[in-house]
C-alpha cells in the first residue's frame, strides 16, 4: 500500500508539473466547451422586429392567449411613416412594418432571412385568424398542444459537454498511458521499477489510478463549467457517467500503451495517440453531429471506441436515458480495452533498443 | 579471508548472452566475495552491462546462470530485491520530482523512512538541492541521486553501471570520493567502467573484459607486477631509464644527488589490456 500511494504520488505530482499535459487534457477541451457552447448557444431565432405604422386594431386588442405568443415573437415599435418603415425593412434595421387598411392587415417585410421571413408570415396569419375565430363569439372546435422532445432538438451545450468530455478523456488517458510508457522505457525507470520489490501490478494499479482520478476532475471540471456557464442541465442517471468514464479511461489507456509500444519515442508515442484519437474524435460526433454523414460514415464509426463512450455519456448524462443505457457502451469499451491491451502486450518490449 | 565464506556474494558461471550474431558475453565466470568491490573494466560494447544486467536478473542468459547472496537471480527474485541495490546506466528518475520527493519515492518502495533517505541525500552531498527538480540537476549531481536511490534501503550487494560516464574530469573525481567509501560497511559493490584509472582507484579487484569475455581478473597490483613491465625513471633534465630493477636504480640515484624532480612510471592498467590484446586501449 504505501508503495502504491508512493508511485500513485509520483505519477500524478509529475503529471500535474507538466503543463503540456494539462493544458492538452484540461485546458484545450474546456476552450472548445466554452466555444461551442458560445458559439451555439442560442439556437432558436431571435424575435422579429417589427415597426407598426398608424392605427392597427388588430395588434392592439389581441385576443386572449394570444398576446403571449405576440410578445415572444415579436419586439414591437411605432411610427407613423410608412415611406420611413419600409426604408428600415429595406435597410435591415426592422424585419417588417404592419399597417392597417381597413380590414387588412398589410404586412412589408423582407425575405433575406428566410427563418424569420416564415415567422413572420406564419404568426401575422395566426393572428389574423385567431381574432377571427374571437370574433365569432363561438370557441375554437380545435385546439393545438406543442411538447418539445429531448433528441436532435438538444441544445448546444448539452450536446457538447459528453461529447467533448468523452474526447477529452480519451486523449488524457491515451496520451498519458503512452507518454509514460515511452518515458519510463527510455529512462529504463522500467527496468529499475522491475528491481525494486514492487509488483508489476502495483505499478500499473498506480499508473491507472492516476489516470481514472484525472478523468474524474475532467468529468467535475466539464459539468461545473457547462453547469455555470450554459445552463447545462443534467438528466436521471447522469452518475452512470461515472463508470462508464472508467471504462472509458481504460480503454483510451490501452489504445496508449499500443501507441507506446509500436513507438521508439515518446514525442513519437503521443504523435501516434494523436493521430489515433483525434480523427477518431471528428468520427465520434465529438465535435459535431453525425447525423449528416454519409451511411457508411456512420456505420464506420460505430466501430470507434470514442463513438460508444459519447453515446453512453449523451444517453445518461443529458437525454434522460435509464442506467441500464450505459452497459452496453460499458461492454463495448472493456472489450476492446482488453483486445488492444493483448497487442500491446505481445508488442511490448523493455527497452527502446 | 573471502575463501573462508561458504558462499561468495556473487557466483557466475558460463554466462553467454547472443544478440543475432554477436556474442555479447562469451562464457563469462566471476566469483566475488562478500565485502569486495568489484569492477569491471573493458571498453564499449565490451559486453559490460549486458553482463551486469544478467547479474542482476534484468536478462535471461542464453545459457549459464549466476547467483547472488545465494540465491538464483532469474527469473525475478522476489526474495532477493530488497537485498539488492542498481543503479542502471541511464539516469533512471521519475519526471519532474524533486531530488528529496524522488528518493522517497524510491524508499517508500523499499518501505525505508523517509528520515533515513534524507540522510542519504545528506551523505551524497545533495541536502542543498533536496527542493531541485531532476531535469534541473547537473550530470554529478543526477548521478549522486542516482546512487543514494540505489543505496536508500542499504543493500548487501550493489551494481552501479558506468556511474561516472558522461561526467567531466573534475565531477567524476568528485564521485570517485563518495563511491570509495560505499563498501566500507561490508557492502559488495560491482562497478562497471571504461576509465582505467577508476577501476585501479577504486576496485579491490579488476575483471578486465573485451569482446564478452572476462580476459583477467585480479586486483589491479597483481595484474601490472605480473605484466612485468619495465618501470620507467624519468630524470629531471629530461632523460629516461628503463629498468626491471628501479630500487636499485633508485638508490644509485640518490648517490648521484640526481632525485630531485624524478618521476618514477610502474605499468599501468592500460599496459595490461595492451599486452592481452594486442592494442590500446580505446574507452
Amino acid at each position: 500500500m504505501t508503495a502504491f500511494l508512493a508511485l500513485s504520488g509520483a505519477i500524478l505530482r509529475g503529471f500535474v508539473r507538466d503543463r503540456t499535459a494539462v493544458f492538452f487534457a484540461v485546458v484545450f477541451p474546456l476552450m472548445f466547451l466554452v466555444l461551442f457552447g458560445g458559439l451555439f448557444s442560442d439556437q432558436s431565432v431571435g424575435k422579429v422586429d417589427m415597426i407598426v405604422v398608424g392605427d392597427v386594431s388588430l395588434v392592439e386588442d389581441l385576443p386572449a392567449g394570444a398576446d403571449d405568443t405576440f410578445e415572444a415573437t415579436f419586439e414591437v415599435t411605432r411610427s407613423d411613416d410608412l415611406d420611413d418603415a419600409i426604408a428600415q425593412v429595406r435597410k435591415g434595421d426592422a424585419d417588417v412594418a404592419v399597417e392597417q387598411q381597413g380590414d387588412t392587415l398589410v404586412a412589408h417585410y423582407t425575405r433575406t432571412d428566410p427563418a424569420k421571413a416564415g415567422i413572420t408570415a406564419g404568426a401575422l396569419q395566426a393572428l389574423v385568424d385567431g381574432t377571427n375565430v374571437a370574433v365569432t363569439g363561438q370557441p375554437p372546435t380545435y385546439s393545438l398542444e406543442v411538447e418539445s422532445v429531448e433528441d436532435d432538438s438538444l441544445s448546444a451545450i448539452q450536446y457538447y459537454t459528453p461529447g467533448l468530455l468523452g474526447w477529452a478523456v480519451a486523449m488524457s488517458a491515451a496520451f498519458g498511458a503512452a507518454a509514460t510508457l515511452q518515458g519510463w522505457r527510455q529512462s529504463k525507470l522500467l527496468r529499475r521499477l522491475q528491481l525494486a520489490p514492487v509488483s508489476t501490478r502495483t505499478v500499473v494499479g498506480a499508473r491507472v489510478s492516476v489516470t481514472v482520478a484525472v478523468a474524474l476532475t475532467q468529468m467535475a471540471i466539464f459539468i461545473g463549467v457547462g453547469a455555470l456557464l450554459f445552463d447545462l442541465t443534467l438528466t436521471g442517471a447522469w452518475w452512470m457517467a461515472v463508470p462508464l468514464l472508467v471504462v472509458g479511461t481504460l480503454c483510451f489507456m490501452s489504445i496508449g500503451l499500443l501507441a507506446g509500444a509500436i513507438t521508439k519515442t515518446q514525442e513519437g508515442a503521443v504523435n501516434a495517440a494523436n493521430f489515433l484519437v483525434l480523427p477518431m474524435a471528428f468520427l465520434s460526433g465529438s465535435f459535431f453531429p453525425l447525423e449528416g454523414a454519409p451511411q457508411w460514415l456512420q456505420t464506420f464509426s460505430n466501430v470507434l471506441p470514442l463513438k460508444h463512450l459519447n453515446d453512453g455519456m449523451l444517453d445518461v448524462m443529458v437525454r434522460g436515458e435509464p442506467w441500464t443505457a450505459a452497459l452496453g457502451p460499458m461492454l463495448y469499451l472493456a472489450v476492446f480495452a482488453v483486445v488492444v491491451t493483448l497487442v500491446a502486450a505481445r508488442l511490448f518490449r523493455w527497452e527502446t533498443t | 579471508m573471502a575463501a573462508d565464506r561458504v558462499v561468495n556474494a556473487i557466483e557466475v558461471t558460463d554466462l553467454t548472452m547472443t544478440y543475432g550474431d554477436l556474442r555479447a558475453v562469451d562464457g563469462v565466470g566471476l566469483s566475488v566475495a562478500e565485502g569486495e568491490f568489484v569492477g569491471i573494466l573493458g571498453p564499449n560494447g565490451a559486453g559490460k552491462t549486458t553482463l551486469l544486467e544478467m547479474i542482476e536478473g534484468l536478462r535471461k542468459p542464453d545459457s549459464g546462470s549466476a547467483s547472488v547472496l545465494g540465491l538464483p537471480v532469474w527469473p525475478r527474485n522476489a526474495a532477493l530485491l530488497p537485498r539488492i541495490g542498481v543503479q542502471l546506466q541511464a539516469s533512471s528518475f521519475f519526471e519532474r520530482l524533486t531530488a528529496r520527493e524522488q528518493i522517497h519515492t524510491f524508499a517508500a518502495l523499499y518501505g525505508v523512512a523517509r528520515a533515513h533517505a534524507d540522510e542519504w541525500l545528506e551523505r551524497v552531498g545533495l541536502a542543498e538541492k533536496a527542493g531541485a527538480r531532476v531535469e534541473d540537476l547537473s550530470g554529478g549531481q543526477a548521478q549522486r541521486l542516482s546512487i543514494a536511490c540505489a543505496l536508500v534501503h542499504d543493500p548487501e550487494v550493489v551494481f552501479l553501471d558506468e556511474p561516472t560516464a558522461a561526467l567531466d574530469p573534475q565531477a567524476r573525481r568528485n564521485l570517485w570520493d563518495l563511491l570509495s567509501g560505499i563498501n566500507d560497511a561490508g557492502r559488495t559493490v560491482v562497478l562497471t567502467t571504461h576509465y582505467m584509472d577508476e577501476a585501479e582507484a577504486l576496485a579491490d579487484r579488476v575483471a578486465i573484459m573485451d569482446h564478452g569475455q572476462i580476459l583477467v581478473f585480479d586486483t589491479p597490483a597483481a595484474l601490472v607486477q605480473r605484466l612485468d613491465a619495465p618501470t620507467r625513471i624519468t630524470l629531471a633534465d629530461g632523460e629516461v631509464i628503463t629498468t626491471r630493477e628501479p630500487t636499485v636504480e633508485i638508490a644509485r640515484l640518490a648517490e648521484l644527488g640526481r632525485l630531485d624532480g624524478v618521476q618514477v612510471q610502474t605499468g599501468t592498467l592500460e599496459d595490461v589490456f595492451l599486452d592481452l590484446t594486442g592494442r590500446e586501449y580505446r574507452a
